[in-house]
């Protein structure tokens, strides 16, 4: 194969922020003192912590050595199934930047805050518009805070019809943060496979389906990355025992402006803005997850709203069902900013064309790599595809392996061993942003790596070679943790 | 559109390979009754420059402005914060990249997040602190409820003086659980009246603020030991961490686990969010914490490394036995706070949370003098509670609108019993002009 992007350049060490430093240096430019310092009871009083003292060109070189030893989305193709690794567009940022946000008070009154709480307001219709469902919250600070409102709004909603239940049906393709969130509100998960193509089936969820069970929480498209094509009967079957429907939007991403989530029978649903709506993840948040909902749920969503009145944007608490706050102010504002940005910049069409495109970049892989690698289900994907290493364990190599040795050519992995459903599994998201060249590099690279999974496996099992270091063991991680320095 | 890269000749190869003819042909196992009939209704597309015409437009519509002196902290505060730690934190390497499941190439972020729980650990006098949580009011209620898996006990005491709008995050969190939440009344010199801890048995923990939310501090050892008494856990939460710069930490009055906001070391008020979660704990809770822990170790090389541990805890692990459902966090902010720790020092921040304490001590001694009453006497940080004569509600209005000055946060509205009183916040950003100038305002 041709050149490939993974290379080796000149890496900088970089030890601890505390094993640098002399006490005495500053990073920080003083205020003036130009009050009187008083006196403080020594009771009081304690040390101070014991940081280093860095100056700040100490600090500058510090974080940007340790940024080189990352990979992100603006490093390369990152196809982290699940996990909507499409590019973050700088022009976001810097709407964010602005002062005007950045400096906003949460706690001043709403008619000094008019542009936050318009951008709030129109973010929630324009959510409305995008699912087909009725209303939204964006105050949820993150999937998973998504789906804890969304059960609490299940809670709610079976407390206020005065009917107790205790368990809650959760596909076995369902993502972790599902049955967590599911326990927080106290309801027991139910399992229930998937049929032999990947999707749940009317006649298993007719089996489990009874007057103790709140509802049933879907991921749609699934983790599989296949449509719930059942999911119309099997809201209906829930609906009849007076169950509601929940469902999982981290996949959004695969059906803008195509299905409409308020005609397929799904009551509840969260969204990931840092996955579908583009805003940055950052290495592990700050996220946004808005919880959108049909009419007859609205009056529990979380409060404070923000209402129109006579032309102002107000800031209401004026819902007695709401299930209350889940934040301390109004959610992540400033993740906000940045998907307000992004549907303002793509529109109607934009929107579903970066969906109609990232279910092409996903079956274009699927396509390229099956026979390459083992695909459990082998149908018309959505937008991420689900291999296996089935074919590389006859010579003991794993979807581990295959992950790491990917790094070598300069891609970051697909999301492994997930679903559980099946064994193995290598789970691929290219989304809509990556072009054709790089998704054909990609393919090769895994390509030329099932090559050398037969005819080297060694080399697999000891990747990667070029990175800052190599593989690390996490078991005495775990066993001896170290938590703090 | 100029993030979409596919051309003509791109969609043709690519739909041969796909074997279908058109884009929507790719949907054609969605049933018919599934697919939108209509367009969704969106404002039509803007251009980069539209786009930032219209954003700058509504950014104007907030009191922001360099003109506006706002002496509102409460639980949002003003800070300055250096170049450095903007610019840092703005590195598209930190910035898109997601949640380090790949070590080898997140040394980065896995080696920044190490130090973060370092520094906290430090900041907060305890042994363990997480890679963060979603922000001040939902770490507080995660320690709620790591309290009642840890003590398997029914009830809660949280003080009436912790954040209000915490305490409402707390009920929402623990609607469904069935425990028990009892407030904690108010001393007359503004801290909490904990003595009734006696009289209640069988408490899973006692939750209190300090600096609390009159900004008074709380003398949490003697809570410490009553609670420990019955074999519960003393939760201490804040909302202002600089703080402990200069005054006694959590761990050194026996928290068992410290939480709260973390928002003022270097991240932008930003209209409530995105904040940050602190959350720290004793050592012997570890296994019970919620969110994400990077460990130190070593590589097959022997050299040093970070990983993500402990992760049976979590829920993709753990599903729902796990000790939260939190998956992504506030991992940028937690980034953030560190530059800007690491900016300050040991010697910064005692010399920076001194000059917040001696600035707000001289407003409190200037409205004093005249003639302003302090209603409560326990010694505050940078914030503390006037009480203005009655009526004062007009001046504190007209200064809004003619003088651009914020004269504090009315408290009645979350006290009722306290008209006319204000909670006042000062931080290193007023100059004493803009001190003087606040009492003439409020006495014109």
């Amino acid at each position: 194969m041709k050149q490939t992007l993974g290379n080796t350049g000149l890496v900088l060490q970089e030890p601890l922020l505390w094993e640098k430093g002399r006490k005495g240096r500053s990073g920080f430019s003083f205020p003036k003192q130009d009050v009187p310092s008083i006196g403080i009871s020594p009771e009081l009083t304690g040390p101070g912590p014991d940081f280093p003292d860095l100056s700040e060109v100490d600090v500058v070189r510090h974080y940007t050595r340790l940024s080189t030893w990352n990979f992100s989305v603006d490093t390369g193709m990152y196809p982290l199934g699940s996990c909507t690794m499409k590019y973050n567009p700088k022009i976001n940022e810097k709407e964010a930047g602005l002062s005007g946000f950045q400096n906003a008070h949460p706690l001043l009154p709403d008619r000094l805050n008019q542009g936050a709480l318009q951008l709030i307001y129109e973010l929630e219709r324009f959510l409305t518009a995008i699912t087909g469902l009725d209303a939204v919250s964006v105050q949820p600070t993150a999937g998973a805070h998504g789906e804890l409102t969304g059960m609490l709004l299940l809670y709610a909603y079976h407390k206020s019809k005065g009917s107790k239940r205790t368990k809650i049906i959760i596909p076995d393709t369902a993502h972790g943060t599902n049955p967590a969130s599911a326990a927080l509100c106290e309801y027991r998960p139910i399992p229930v496979k998937s049929n032999e193509h990947g999707i749940l089936s009317v006649e298993s969820i007719a089996q489990v389906m009874d007057e103790e069970t709140a509802g049933i929480m879907v991921t749609n498209p699934n983790t599989l990355g296949l449509f719930e094509e059942n999911l119309t009967r099997i809201s209906e079957i829930v609906h009849a025992k007076g169950g509601l429907v929940y469902c999982d939007g981290a996949n959004m991403n695969a059906i803008m402006g195509i299905v409409d989530i308020g005609k397929i029978g799904i009551d509840i649903m969260h969204l990931n803005l840092h996955k579908t709506f583009a805003t940055p993840h950052g290495g592990g948040g700050p996220g946004s997850g808005p919880v959108c909902v049909l009419k007859h749920l609205e009056p529990f969503l979380p409060v404070p709203r923000v209402v129109k009145k006579e032309g102002q944007y107000v800031l209401s608490d004026d819902f007695p069902k709401s299930i209350g706050k889940l934040h301390a102010f109004y959610g992540n504002f400033g993740v906000m900013i940045k998907a307000y940005s992004y549907i303002r910049s793509m529109g109607t069409e934009g929107l579903k064309n970066a969906s109609q495109l990232a279910v092409l970049n996903a079956n274009y892989v699927k396509e390229r790599l099956k026979g390459v690698f083992h695909l459990p289900y082998d149908r018309p994907c959505m937008h991420e595809c689900v291999f296996t290493d089935k074919i590389q364990q006859a010579k003991k190599i794993s979807a581990l392996d295959i992950a790491k040795r990917l790094m070598d050519y300069g891609f970051h992995p697909p999301t492994i061993y997930f679903p559980l459903v099946v064994s193995g599994a290598i789970m691929i998201e290219p989304t809509e942003t990556e072009c054709k060249e790089d998704l054909d590099s990609f393919i090769e690279a895994l390509c030329a790596i099932s090559r050398e999974a037969e005819e080297n496996p060694d080399l697999l099992r000891q990747a990667p070679f070029s990175c800052k270091v190599k593989r690390l063991d996490e078991t005495s991680a775990a066993r001896h943790p170290c938590l703090a320095g | 559109m100029r993030y979409l890269p596919h051309t003509p000749e791109d969609l043709e190869s690519m739909l041969k390979v796909v074997a279908v003819e058109s884009l929507e042909d790719l949907f054609k196992l969605i049933p018919r009754d599934c697919l939108r009939t209509d367009d969704m209704d969106l404002p039509a597309a803007m251009s980069e420059w539209e786009l930032h015409d219209f954003m700058s437009g509504l950014a104007d519509k907030t009191a922001a402005g360099p003109a506006w002196k706002l002496f509102i902290g409460a639980g949002s505060y003003e800070h300055h914060i250096p170049a450095t730690v903007a610019y840092l934190s703005n590195r598209s390497e930190f910035v898109t990249s997601y949640t380090p499941y790949q070590p080898e190439i997140s040394q980065g972020t896995l080696q920044a997040i190490y130090e973060y729980q370092t520094l906290v650990s430090r900041l907060l006098g305890m042994e363990v602190s997480n890679a963060s949580m979603y922000d001040g009011a939902t770490a507080l209620a995660e320690a709620l409820l790591m309290a009642l898996r840890i003590t398997r006990k029914k009830h809660l005491a949280i003080s009436s003086l912790i954040h209000p709008l915490y305490r409402r995050v707390i009920r929402t969190y623990l609607e469904p659980t069935g425990a028990e939440l009892i407030e904690l009344p108010r001393s007359a010199d503004g801290t909490t009246d904990f003595t009734l801890i006696k009289e209640m048995p069988e408490l899973a923990a006692v939750a209190l603020q300090s600096p609390n939310f009159f900004g008074c501090l709380e003398n949490l050892s003697p809570a410490a030991g009553l609670i420990h008494k019955q074999n519960g856990i003393l939760i201490a939460c804040f909302t202002e961490p600089l703080a402990f710069g200069l005054f006694k930490n959590p761990g050194s009055q026996d928290a068992d686990i410290a939480c709260g906001e973390g928002q003022s070391l270097g991240i932008p008020r930003s209209f409530g969010g995105p904040g940050l979660g602190m959350f720290a704990s004793s050592m012997k809770y570890v296994r019970s914490m919620p969110g994400r822990l990077v460990g130190q170790t070593k590589d097959k090389e022997g050299k040093r490394g970070f990983v993500l541990t402990l992760s049976t805890r979590e829920q993709h692990i753990r599903r729902e036995k796990a000790t939260s459902n939190i998956c992504t966090n506030n991992s940028l902010c937690a980034l953030t706070s560190a530059m800007y720790m690491a900016s300050l020092g040991g010697s910064g921040l005692r010399d920076l949370a001194r000059l917040n304490y001696d600035k707000t001590q001289y407003l409190q001694s200037a409205l004093k003098k005249a003639g302003f009453k302090i209603p409560f006497t326990a010694p505050t940080f940078n914030e503390f509670v006037v009480q203005f004569p009655s009526g004062f509600k007009t001046v504190h209005e007209r200064l809004m609108e003619k003088k651009k000055i914020a004269a504090g946060l009315a408290l009645e509205p979350y006290y009722p019993d306290l008209p006319d009183h204000y909670l006042l916040c000062v931080t290193e950003t007023k100059a004493k002009e803009d001190l003087d100038a606040l009492v003439r305002e409020v006495q014109s």
